[in-house]
């Protein structure tokens, strides 16, 4: 083997090996979750789905199961209908203050969640709404819309302008034009950002921490309050399931706007 | 455009804008106030609040050692991470800006897309391998490496390993990005002039990623310094920092101004990082 060879040999070990570690926790997992032991073990002897099914019998995670897909689908759809008409106003309007508008709307996103969790626990406790669903909706929707609007704005940006203009200029009334032509070929991206707002509202833990009440919480939240105690392998089961949800979103946003661009890149 | 167009779109775009707007305002902007405002009240035994203007929260964390040993650790460890995360996924991203292959979108996404993955699963994942029972320890002992299990979380050990890797993605997103904007005609130029190839990577390809590896630091960090889940499972509540004390502090203790207080320290250090990013972006772009 020539020195070249042995150099790129050895370059592609490094990144397998890197990969390996920006992968590693996810391969537990998944094996884990298919041992039929009562405890963790290494290697696993006994194999099955046994912690799937006590997934189903258990009551907390299946309750706290239906409280997120519950918030996520709320949040999701007002998220949207927020998000759609302020990201046409911000991409295709004048208006003075526009820019600082803009600014204020994906500000959230630069926030330390920690800090916006403790910030909406002290108005919500004022206004009694923690442990509510009201209350867990507002502190989601302020995660997830500045995704909606950065998502929507930016493809109605790069949205080629002729099409309506030639709608227009056949004689479709503006709200035609909007009907027919730019929300269908919006489409894409409003799907794309439902599909992460879903996401970004089903695997929100640390806003949450603050905000559940002691008879509603959400599901990242009833694993994070179990994990801290114990790790047994029902964990991995559920886990491997909100993988599963987090591949289907993936893919859903990929198809749609391209999963790089749904972050601004 | 007519002036009276023109105010005919102000009016529509004001109608549009309401409920968003609103979401900002009630939701995002008035509790980040409220915050900065119960920084400055007063806090009495037993979890009680006073209305009040004062910077006692403050002052209580600049005079006392614990808060100050907190915030050092905050920022060194954070510094760690962002370093850590940084050599381990620079290659990452070289290989895959250099690499043509049918598979690199998939590839590309896989790199990414763990960002997505809930931190309380993947904190998990980093449990049952580190864990005192866990893989890790289990194999070594296995091969009779050790006797004792080494201890690998409930420590700082711990919340580096999982905080890095936590992070990688991250730091992935701003690097590939960065290389994105790259001209390959410029490294081919060296190439052709008859640079080596590890010329051409330290004169040519590593200062055009300079951006890239600074927009990923500042996103690290500030990720790092914030970071709540990976710090207090895999740190067992023996690890602390700046922002496991404002969850300690706003649910445990109740309060609420001193965690309010911390919060604003937090922040201030994202705007030093901010300023800092600036300062190095506009060099970068002068070169």
């Amino acid at each position: 083997m020539t020195r070249a060879r042995v150099g790129r040999v050895g370059g592609r070990a490094v990144i397998l090996a890197l990969y390996g570690f920006l992968l590693a926790p996810l391969i537990p997992i998944v094996v884990v979750s298919f041992s039929n032991e009562a405890m963790l073990s290494f290697p696993p002897q006994i194999w099955g789905v046994r912690w799937y099914l006590a997934l189903l019998d258990n009551q907390k995670f299946m309750a706290a199961f239906r409280v997120s897909l519950g918030i996520a689908l709320t949040v999701t759809a007002i998220s949207l209908a927020a998000g759609l008409p302020a990201a046409f106003a911000v991409a295709r309007l004048q208006f003075p203050g526009r820019d600082v508008l803009y600014a204020l709307f994906t500000a959230p996103l630069l926030l330390p969640s920690i800090v916006l969790g403790l910030a909406l626990l002290l108005v919500l406790v004022r206004l009694r709404l923690t442990g509510t669903y009201p209350g867990l909706i507002v502190a989601h929707l302020v995660v997830t819309l500045p995704y909606v609007i950065r998502i929507i704005a930016t493809a109605l940006a790069t949205l080629p302008a002729d099409v309506e203009a030639a709608a227009a200029s056949l004689g479709a009334s503006p709200a035609r034009v909007i009907r027919r032509v730019t929300l269908p070929l919006m489409l894409p991206a409003m799907l794309g950002a439902a599909a992460l707002a879903f996401l970004v509202s089903f695997d929100e833990v640390v806003i949450s921490l603050f905000v559940v009440g002691a008879k509603l919480t959400t599901l990242p939240v009833e694993i994070y309050r179990y994990v801290e105690f114990r790790t047994d392998p029902q964990i991995a089961a559920l886990s491997v399931v909100l993988m599963a949800i987090t591949v289907a979103g993936v893919v859903l946003l990929e198809r749609t706007v391209g999963f790089l661009r749904a972050f601004g890149r | 455009m007519s002036a009276r167009s023109g105010r005919r779109e102000r009016r529509l775009a004001a109608l549009l804008l309401a409920p968003a707007g609103a979401v900002s305002a009630l939701c995002f902007a008035a509790p980040v106030l409220w915050l900065g405002r119960m920084s400055l009240n007063e806090s009495l035994p037993g979890g009680a609040l006073r209305e009040a203007l004062t910077a006692a929260s403050y002052v209580e964390f600049a005079t006392d050692d614990f808060y100050l040993t907190i915030a050092a650790n905050s920022i060194a460890l954070s510094l760690q991470v962002t370093a850590l995360v940084l050599v381990l996924t620079y290659p990452i991203a070289l290989f895959l800006h250099r690499w043509q292959s049918p598979w690199k979108p998939i590839v590309v996404i896989l790199t990414v897309s763990p960002l997505l993955v809930s931190a309380v699963v993947r904190t998990y994942g980093w449990m049952v391998i580190l864990g005192d029972a866990g893989w890790l320890n289990a194999a070594l002992r296995l091969i009779g490496a050790i006797a004792e299990p080494l201890a690998l979380i409930n420590n700082r050990t711990g919340v580096v390993i999982g905080l890095t890797e936590v992070l990688m993605p991250y730091m992935a997103l701003a690097l590939i990005a960065g290389f994105g904007k790259l001209d390959p005609l410029l490294e081919e130029a060296a190439a052709t002039l008859g640079a080596p190839p590890w010329r051409r990577f330290w004169r040519v390809t590593l200062p055009l990623s300079l951006p890239g590896i600074g927009l990923g630091c500042l996103l690290t960090f500030v990720l790092a310094i914030s970071a709540f889940i990976t710090p207090k499972l895999l740190g067992g509540g023996r690890v602390f920092l700046l922002a496991t004390e404002i969850f300690t502090q706003a649910i445990e203790t109740l309060n609420w101004p001193l965690a309010s207080a911390i919060s604003v320290v937090v922040l201030a250090v994202f705007a030093g990082a901010l300023v800092l990013y600036g300062r190095l972006a506009q060099r970068w772009a002068a070169l």
